[in-house]
This record gives C-alpha cells, structure tokens and sequence, in this order.
C-alpha cells in the first residue's frame, strides 16, 4: 500500500480561495491507499502511534499483575530454579569453570539474563499479534506496535531479574567493576537481538499458525547451544568464531563482561559477527514485518 | 481533486482468495488419500516459500468483494451505505479505514479519519472502566490530553459514575456496551466511519446514540454509515449508496436509494441454492428460495402492523417418511422464536415444496431479523443453515410512539390498574 503524507500545518495559509470562488481546504494529512509496496513515510506514522504504543504497554504489564497471587513470585522462582539446576549441571555434574573469581552461581545468572529477555521477547512477541487480533481487524496502526509492546512487558521481568542479581551479588560479596556503566547499552542490543528473529516469527506465525509449535523447540534447544549455564571461554577456540554465529553468544559474552568484570574477557571477533548476525535478523524481522502487515486483517 | 471532495474512490477493488474442497469420492481409497495429502502438503510448502497464504482445500477461487467501485464524498456529507449481508459494505469501510488494502484501484482521503467498525474494540475486562477509556480512546486515535478533556463527558454520557474502578467484566452487558459507545461518541475526527454499531444497547440507549450521531452529522463531520436498519439511515443521512454483490449500484439522495434498495430486492425474492447447509440431510434437500408476502404481493420491506406470510420453496431428491422443517428467527444472534411447518415430522414426496408460515399482524418490531432453517428426520437426521434470508421491518409503529414499542418483539396481552380504595388512604392527605 503506497500512502503518501502531505504533512502541513492547517494554519489559515491552508484555505486557498481561487478566482472561481470556490475554496479548498488543504486537510493535515491527504491520504492516498492503493496496492503497491513501499510505505513511505513509515516511521513517522509510527512516531505519530507513539501514544497507542505506551498505553498498549501498559494495558499488557496492568493485565500481567492484575488479579496474579503468583504473578511477581513466578518471576522470581522460575529464574531461581533454572538457576539451581544449571549451577549443580554445570559446575557440580560437569565440572566447567567459571570466569576468573566470579562464582559460578553469579555466572549462570549473568548469562540467564539476557537468555530469558530473549525467550520471552521471542515468545511473547511472536503470539502478540495473534492474540490481538480483534484490534488488528478492526482499528489501523502500525501493527509493529503490537510486539514492540509485548516486548516492553518483558522488560519489566528483566527488571525483577536484574534485582535478583543484585541481590546474587550482595550474597556472595562479589562486586562488579566500571564496566556496568555499560549495561543499558547491553540491554538495548539484547533487545534488538530478539526483536529481530521476533518479529520475523510474529509475521510467520500469522500466516502459517504452525510456527508456534516451532517456538517452544527453539528455546528448548538455544537454552544449551548458548553459553547460558556454562562459559563461553570453555568452547575450543577453533571453533568459537563459527559458535557466535548464534547471536545469543554475543549478548550474553557481553553482558557477562558488563556484569562480572575485567575477569571475563569479550572475544572480539566472535562478538562483532554476533552483532553483525543480529543486526542481520533485526533488517530481515522488520522488512518481512511491514512487508506482510498489510495483508494481516485478511489472514483472521 | 474537485473544490470540497473529501473521499474519492477510482476503480477500487478487493480481491479474497477461498478454498475449495473437491468433491469427495464415494469411498475412501487408501491411495488417494495419501496421494491428496501429498499434494496438498507439496502445494502449501510451495505457497509457503512464495510467501502466499495457505488454503484450505483442493483448489482456490477468486471472490471479488467489491469491484470497480467509484464516488466522490464532498465534505459535511452524510452517507448511508446499504446492501445485502456480503454486498461489501463492510469491506470498503476496511479498506477506508487502511485495514485492509485494496487489490486494485485507489482512494483518496482528505482528512483524518477514525473507524468504529465495532464498540469496545479492545476493551479489557480485567481493566477499570477508566482504564479502559483510556485505552479504548488511544485505539480510536485520540490523544491523550483529548480523553482527559472529555473524561468527564464520557462517564456522564456512559451513566457509570458509580462503577468507574471496578473492571468492565462485573458490568452488565448494558453498561459495556454504554461506555464503549460513550467514548466512540467522543471521537472528533473529520471523517467517521461507522458500521452498524447503533444496533446495541436497549431502545433508550439507542435513541441517545441516534442524537449523538446526528449531533456529530450536525456539525459538518463526514460520516459513512453503514446499516441494516434503514430507519436510521433515512434519519441521519442525506445521501445513500446501494451495494450489491461488491457492486455500487446506485447512489444519491437518501430517498431515491431507499426505493432503490426496494426495487432490488422485491424483485429478487431470496435465492438461496448456494447456502451451505450443514448436518446429513444437507445434500438431500435443496432450497430455491424465501419469500415474504404482505398483502398477497412480494415485500422487501414488511409493515410490522399487518400480517405476513413466509414462503420456503424447496426441492426433496428423495421420499421422506417423515420429516419436518423448522422455521428459526433470530434478532442480533438471539433466537426468539422458532415455528414448525408440522405437529410432528410428516411423509414429503421428492420434488417442489413450498412450507408455508402465517404470521399475524404487530409480532415483530422494525428492524431486521434473520432466518435459520432447520431438518429433523426422526430419528437422528438433521440438517441446519443459519441466515438464509432477513426480515426487515419497517419504522412504521402506527399510532405509537417508539417508547411505548421497545423490545424485540409484541405479545398478546391486556392489562389493568386496579388501585386501593381511596377512603382508606384518606388519611394520607390528612397528614
């Protein structure tokens, strides 16, 4: 759908009376909708929806906790317990070391940080737009504002994560360096890492319901082929170039040397092709989202 | 574009894409059966790669539920938008409102534009009704401050002053619907796109949400409206499009339109071959058509006031020894009544039948309600077919007045007032 913008302030130089007499009023905005590809001006509409965007937000994180006894608690349990198991997995059973003095518990945790924003991102987002189909059949907007906001939910959990760390940390008196300034940065890239494949299976799953059931597989098999209960140091380093084609590798590499300090190296070049991989995925997620969301309201 | 058009349509279309299943053998063969399935998997594996959606069935058709659609829209105007149920009404309000795009053609719009294709569109039950004003109004496109500044209209308009922080879902379905409508009634945009969203609520309701329409209508909006009830078209617009069968046959003058509409369908009688029945008799019965009759001649539109007859003309293939049509009348997905074309199933010879229903005069109110057809076969063989045809009344409650003629429909009745004897309550005035 081509939709051009004519965007002009209706001050009174918008009214133009021509010799016939007849006026014409130019309006905000002319509005043209015929099939085609490209929509031009898409941010800017975006930036126009910024308002429906915070409050779907909130509709999401108010709907979470309402009416939940568990609700908070299950944000912290299920982490605590993946905790547990991946420590006595991994250190006790398997015996792998941890990054320089950092204990291993904190390892675990650093990792399973941006591990669970990205599961979550992957899977709330990927259900959002399924299940707000009624809005999407009966009112316009850009329709990426449904998983960006079911993205913003998930940062609330992280919020309670990042507690939990802290209070990890205070427990095993381990204190992080000058690197932590660096954690917003981090946290953004883990965002736009999972967006990316997220928005790509949002759109998927709209068109082909099957991949929700891929969804579940994913997270099961990236919980082990990213370094979340182990360090990435203990991959042979032949092979840790081809290991952070997995975008998840770099994130958590970054996030563990943001959070434990000078003890965990960053691998360089692992970490740029992560970041390259992601910022692949996050171009493929968005141009196969705004390629497929016109046709959305059609596939209910 | 001309001086004041505001919506301008050129050539626009919309194409759907449906699946069919062929039809199936008399018996199954193994052999096929997996031939099929593969077929199927291989063809949707292709469609998937090719980035085209999935059907279901064998092969696919085209729909075209609106074709070659052009009209200009000049600002202030008021336009009802009539039709068939599947005439595309509906349709090209979701295009307008960039729900859905057209496959081909364009439209131009020259405004800003807000669509209330539903009331409560996004409502939350666990959310307060403040809640969800706020939320319900940024779905509509208002902005924040907007619904702060009309906060207090709306719960006035609403009547939930009360209720205001207990979640919708401990409202009664009345006071839903009033503040979902409330705060749609809010909306100020330039150009309204309204489908038939004046049909909830009870006849007070109805009557406020009518005046706001018309008060939204009086102060030189644009408003498209789309309804079955042709009484408020004929009220609030001033001009009317005729849609049949993603067709635009007829626009103009609201009056002229209305007649339009008329004539279309006095003429058609209801053809319903192609309905899908459901159930095993589905393909044993056929049915040509439903026909009303007022007055010994075919109506479109049925006065409320006078009696009425239905005719269902169908085609047996086979002899029944016993079998019995249901007549089933449905007002706003409610079914409130259903008539039987015999005491108990009776022998039907194959070949033409006609089931003949009488109705007497003030059962039902204007409106529209919608048929369903019903088969019973003793002792377990049924067929079913919801919204054959519709019944649409017209606004026609005689010497009445609309107040005194709510519901959905008339009953028989008489009543009387009987008061306390007046010396016994003397003493009330003595006090």
């Amino acid at each position: 759908m081509v939709i051009r913008m004519d965007m002009r302030k209706p001050d009174s130089s918008s009214i133009r009376t021509y010799q016939s007499g007849t006026k014409i009023v130019v309006a905000e905005r002319v509005l043209i909708l015929e099939a085609g590809r490209a929509e031009r001006h898409y941010w800017s509409d975006l930036w126009h929806y910024r308002e429906l965007f915070a409050i779907l937000a909130w509709r999401d994180i108010a709907v979470r906790y309402k009416q939940t006894v568990i609700g908070v608690a299950w944000a912290i349990v299920r982490p605590l317990l993946t905790l547990v198991i991946m420590t006595i997995v991994f250190s006790r059973v398997a015996r792998l070391p941890s990054d320089g003095v950092a204990p291993y518990p904190v390892l675990v945790f650093a990792g399973m940080l941006p591990w669970f924003l990205f599961s979550s991102i992957l899977g709330e987002a990927s259900s959002s737009v399924v299940g707000n189909s009624n809005l999407i059949s009966k009112v316009y907007f850009p329709r990426i504002i449904i998983p960006a906001a079911s993205a913003v939910v998930t940062l609330v959990d992280f919020g309670i994560n990042l507690a939990l760390l802290i209070g990890l940390m205070i427990w095993y008196h381990f204190v992080p360096s000058w690197q932590l300034v660096f954690l917003p940065a981090f946290v953004l890239l883990a965002t736009a890492a999972s967006l990316g494949p997220g928005l790509l299976m949002t759109a998927l799953n709209v068109k082909y319901r099957d991949f929700r059931f891929i969804i579940p597989f994913i997270l099961q098999f990236g919980l082990y082929a990213s370094p979340v209960g182990f360090s990435s140091a203990v991959v042979p380093k032949a092979w840790r170039f081809w290991y952070s084609l997995n975008p998840v590798v770099g994130v958590i590499d970054g996030f563990r040397w943001c959070l434990l300090g000078g003890e965990s190296q960053l691998y360089m070049p692992g970490f740029l092709v992560s970041l390259g991989v992601a910022g692949f995925f996050l171009w493929l997620g968005i141009t196969y989202f705004r390629r497929t969301e016109r046709s959305f309201a059609d596939l209910f | 574009m001309e001086s004041d058009v505001i919506i301008c349509a050129d050539c626009l279309g919309k194409k759907y894409m449906i699946g069919h299943e062929l039809e199936r053998e008399r018996y199954i063969v193994l052999r096929d059966v997996i031939g099929r399935s593969a077929r199927n998997f291989i063809r949707r594996s292709m469609d998937m790669l090719r980035g085209r959606p999935i059907f279901v069935g064998d092969n696919t058709e085209e729909f075209w539920a609106l074709r070659d659609v052009n009209f200009e829209i000049k600002r202030g105007e008021v336009v009802g938008i009539i039709g068939r149920n599947g005439a595309g009404k509906s349709t090209l309000l979701k295009i307008l409102s960039r729900i859905t795009e057209p496959t081909e053609g364009r439209v131009t719009i020259n405004g800003r534009v807000a669509s209330l294709l539903e009331v409560g569109t996004g409502f939350h039950g666990e959310l307060t009704g403040r809640e969800n004003i706020y939320l319900n109004g940024a779905i509509l496109g208002m902005r924040r401050a907007e619904i702060r500044r009309k906060f207090d209209e709306i719960v006035a308009f609403a009547e939930i002053e009360k209720f205001l922080d207990t979640p919708v879902k401990r409202y009664s379905s009345g006071m839903y619907v009033r503040l979902a409508f409330a705060v749609a009634a809010h909306l100020e945009p330039e150009i309204l796109l309204v489908d038939e969203v004046l049909a909830v609520g009870d006849a007070e309701f109805q009557r406020k949400s009518l005046g706001k329409m018309s008060d939204v209508a009086k102060r030189g909006r644009t408003v498209l409206f789309v309804s079955h009830n042709l009484g408020a078209i004929r009220r609030l617009c001033s001009h009317a499009f005729l849609f049949d069968r993603g067709k635009l046959t007829f626009g103009g003058n609201v009056d002229a339109t209305l007649t339009a509409y008329e004539r279309l369908y006095a003429s058609l009688g209801r053809v319903i071959a192609n309905m899908s029945f459901h159930g095993p008799l589905a393909d044993q019965i056929r049915f040509d058509q439903v026909i009303c009759k007022q007055g010994g001649t075919v109506a479109s539109m049925l006065d409320p006031l006078r009696k009425f007859q239905i005719e269902v003309h169908g085609f047996a293939l086979r002899r029944f020894s016993g079998l019995e049509l249901k007549l089933s009348v449905f007002r706003d997905g409610l079914h409130i009544a259903s008539c039987h074309d015999t005491v108990d199933p009776a022998p039907l010879h194959a070949g033409h039948f006609i089931s003949r229903f009488d109705i007497p005069e003030d059962v039902f109110r204007p409106g529209m309600y919608t048929l369903a057809i019903g088969l019973y076969e003793p002792p377990s063989r049924w067929a079913w077919c919801s919204e054959v045809a519709a019944l649409d009344f017209s606004e026609n409650l005689g010497e009445r007045s609309a107040d005194r003629s709510g519901g959905v429909v008339g009953i028989a009745y008489t009543a009387q007032r009987i008061q306390q004897n007046v010396a016994n309550c003397s003493h009330v005035d003595a006090l």
